[in-house]
């Protein structure tokens, strides 16, 4: 029995960490966030390069092969630098949906092409979750019109999209028909957009007629968001606490005060049962399905709730100083903010959860 | 990750399982008012190996290899079926492991087997009016006086002991040295002459509480646990034992159950409980966190197997467990609307009125073996590093 990281999990996250503050550190960051993009690609080629973009994709497409709590870590890993990079898409959601339902002509036309980090891919799955009035996508004859708001990793060559009826679809960005609009949110560390379809050739993934294929899509893409606002609700921790230990008023550290210790112990007491929770989920996608929907819709939901109550708290310890711009916390602030959200806010995912098991 | 227990433990689970559905009936309903059946229904469990099972036999228990897998099977089990895991008064889960880790061997013979068997119930002598969450204060004295510790004072909040046969008590024993080095940890009978207990009813309406005073109490100078000056340190042992027990998130798992099917089976209004969108996001917001606390459960279990450290992780199980326990007795409450307020023998009462029951006894155990907020300084300190609060000089 053991329930707890590998030593390869442990030097996963840690090479991945080293690679991000060598490399994309918060200058770096906040340079990409202020010029609307540009640079990102550069930090996706790079983390391609460590084949992060084959995480998931099994060896025989070039990928590494490893399981969706290796993934998770990774996210985590993204969440606690902020990184602005396709990963939750491109790297998770459309690779797993192509591998599960996609035909083998589509499997070797565009596992390779991610494993490699030459195609982005973004996914546009939302309505299938959170349907908005003036929002759906429908199929006559295998091509698409109507409009997918929310498509995660906008900024892509291939989109996943899934219609009504939950089928879903691969159509490129260069398609006839195709209109793409950015959205701009709160989070500028992650490209989100509208996509609308004017009658639009879009390629079915056969295997998606199964409607529990899409669900899996989702689960995947919460649990990596969860493992996202896991990490970067840690890293807002680490900075309030490190904060704390360093500035001085009354002639004492704040970090001696009750007032700001307490607030510190309650953000720990809240987001340490999420790192084994999110662990759990991860592994329950893969290796128990009698579980592995329940798990993820609820381990999204907390990890919303305690984000957000870390990402005040911690903004709260820092002060004055905790609000500007120049420190960057709101990065982390409004990354989980936006987490929190997409695909399905907590009170959604509570209510899917309780559905699973005929409570509602 | 590997959740499987493998074979051998599940043919072992299979056996506990089969123990709980033949012996069911043999449990005593209420432990501590029926000593005779407690007795048994005790040295039963001991026998078979569920109580006391890596104790050596020389102490009066089982004598098997300490397994922490199956001390968990043997806890999941007897909880799925609902059957009391026999008793677990403070002398067991807290004392005998303090005694066998820092106790003399003429100690662990004479104390360790009647406490096992419930012949001797123990109390706990450490709070005191002055010395609540600064439990080092304590003021209740120990002087030697030829063979003899001579103990006056006085102790509050004191469970069980109206009924208790011996008590384990933190008495300051050296005066001129810094608080914590002049404490000791001695044992002694209640009824020894010059104790007297005055019963204090809580809010749940139960008197298992107590303020205890103690006037020239005169025990042998060897009813001591560790030297002169070390009570400091055994009794932080004991609390270390005592946090580990609170906040079980299987217990939790056993109520929040219990609480669905309540939801499922009561209606207002023609309307089931479970159909009201606002209750029924409070409960899955209720089982979320459950799930959390039993994936840090596992967490803990898997680091203890393979010897990591998961300090933190552990570190929060009292204040977080004990919290949402209460959270969780706080809904049912909310659920049953005016229902809620039944209580003791009131008619239309559901489920023993054991939620308001529980909803108070959590509140209690929010404040007891650490109040929220020395948990919470604990975690800051110890857990994420912060400076410690100024020293006050006394």
């Amino acid at each position: 029995m053991e329930f707890g990281l590998s030593a390869e999990q442990l030097l996963l996250q840690e090479s991945v960490g080293r690679h991000l503050q060598r490399h994309v550190p918060l200058e770096v960051v906040k340079h990409i966030v202020n010029a609307s993009a540009g640079g990102a690609a550069e930090v996706w080629s790079g983390l391609s390069d460590l084949g992060l973009s084959g995480t998931i994709i099994e060896e025989q497409y070039g990928g590494i092969g490893l399981s969706l709590l290796d993934a998770a870590l990774v996210a985590e890993t993204l969440g606690a630098h902020a990184t602005p990079a396709p990963f939750v898409a491109t790297a998770v959601m459309v690779p797993l949906a192509i591998a599960t339902a996609g035909s083998d002509a589509q499997r070797t036309r565009w596992l390779p092409a991610l494993a490699e980090g030459r195609v982005v891919a973004g996914a546009g799955v939302n309505e299938a979750a959170n349907s908005r009035v003036g929002a759906t996508v429908r199929a006559t004859g295998g091509k698409l019109s109507g409009n997918a708001l929310f498509v995660l990793d906008f900024d892509a060559d291939v989109y996943l999209v899934a219609d009504d009826h939950h089928a879903l679809y691969l159509v490129e960005s260069s398609a006839t028909g195709l209109n793409r609009r950015v959205l701009t949110t709160i989070d500028k560390t992650r490209s989100v957009g509208e996509l609308v379809f004017d009658n639009v050739q879009a390629d079915l993934l056969p295997g998606s007629s199964d409607p529990n294929v899409c669900a899996r899509v989702q689960d995947a893409g919460r649990i990596m968001l969860a493992a996202d606002t896991l990490g970067a609700a840690g890293q807002m921790l680490t900075q309030a606490v490190a904060y704390s230990k360093g500035r001085t008023q009354f002639g004492r550290l704040i970090g001696s005060f009750q007032a700001v210790k307490h607030l510190c112990a309650e953000m720990a007491a809240e987001l340490e049962p999420c790192r084994a929770m999110m662990w759990y989920a991860a592994h329950a996608f893969d290796a128990l399905p009698d579980e592995s929907r329940l798990t993820a819709c609820h381990t999204k939901a907390h990890l919303s709730e305690v984000g957000t109550f870390v990402a005040r708290t911690a903004t709260e310890v820092h002060g004055g100083i905790g609000f500007t711009d120049e420190l960057g916390l709101h990065l982390w602030f409004k990354r989980i903010g936006a987490n929190r959200q997409l695909l399905g806010g907590p009170d959604r995912l509570r209510e899917e959860a309780a559905r699973l098991q005929q409570l509602a | 990750m590997d959740l499987s227990y493998g074979p051998q433990y599940e043919a072992f689970r299979q056996q506990v399982r089969r123990f709980c559905e033949l012996n069911a009936h043999l449990a005593p309903k209420h432990v501590l008012l029926d000593r005779e059946k407690t007795r048994a229904w005790q040295n039963l469990l001991i026998e078979n190996g569920y109580v006391a099972r890596a104790i050596p036999k020389k102490y009066g228990g089982y004598g098997a290899e300490p397994d922490i897998l199956k001390a968990h099977i043997i806890a999941e089990e007897f909880a799925r079926a609902q059957v009391p895991p026999g008793f677990r008064g403070q002398g067991i889960a807290y004392l005998v492991p303090t005694l066998l880790e820092m106790g003399t061997e003429e100690q662990k013979l004479r104390f360790i087997s009647p406490t096992l068997s419930t012949e001797i119930i123990w109390c706990e002598g450490y709070s005191e009016p002055n010395a609540g969450s600064d439990l080092a204060s304590v003021k209740t004295t120990a002087v030697l006086d030829g063979d003899d510790w001579v103990v006056n004072g006085q102790k509050i909040w004191t469970s069980t002991a109206e009924r208790a046969d011996w008590m384990f008590c933190l008495v300051r024993s050296e005066l001129d040295v810094p608080k914590h080095q002049g404490l000791s940890f001695l044992l002694f009978s209640m009824a020894t002459p010059g104790i007297q207990v005055r019963p204090l009813k809580t809010m749940t309406g139960d008197s298992h509480f107590n303020e205890v005073f103690f006037t020239h109490v005169r025990l042998p100078a060897d009813q001591i646990v560790g030297q002169r000056g070390q009570g400091w340190q055994v009794a932080n042992n004991v609390l270390l034992h005592e946090r580990d027990d609170l906040g079980d998130p299987n217990a939790t798992l056993m109520r929040l159950n219990l609480l669905i099917e309540l939801m499922k089976n009561e209606s207002a209004d023609g309307r089931r409980l479970i159909d009201n969108a606002v209750l029924r996001d409070r409960l899955m917001r209720i089982q979320a966190k459950v799930m959390a606390m039993r994936a840090n459960d596992l967490r803990l279990l898997s680091a203890k197997l393979n010897q990591k450290d998961a300090s933190l992780a552990a570190m929060i199980v009292k204040l977080q467990g004990t919290e949402l326990r209460h959270q969780l007795e706080a809904l049912a409450i909310d659920a049953l609307g005016e229902l809620g307020i039944l209580y003791e023998d009131g008619a239309h009462l559901r489920n023993e009125g054991s939620w308001q029951e529980m909803y108070m006894l959590y509140l209690g155990l929010i404040i007891g073996g650490g109040t929220a907020q020395i948990q919470k300084n604990i975690i800051s300190e110890r857990g994420l590093g912060m400076p410690r609060e100024p020293k006050v000089k006394a």
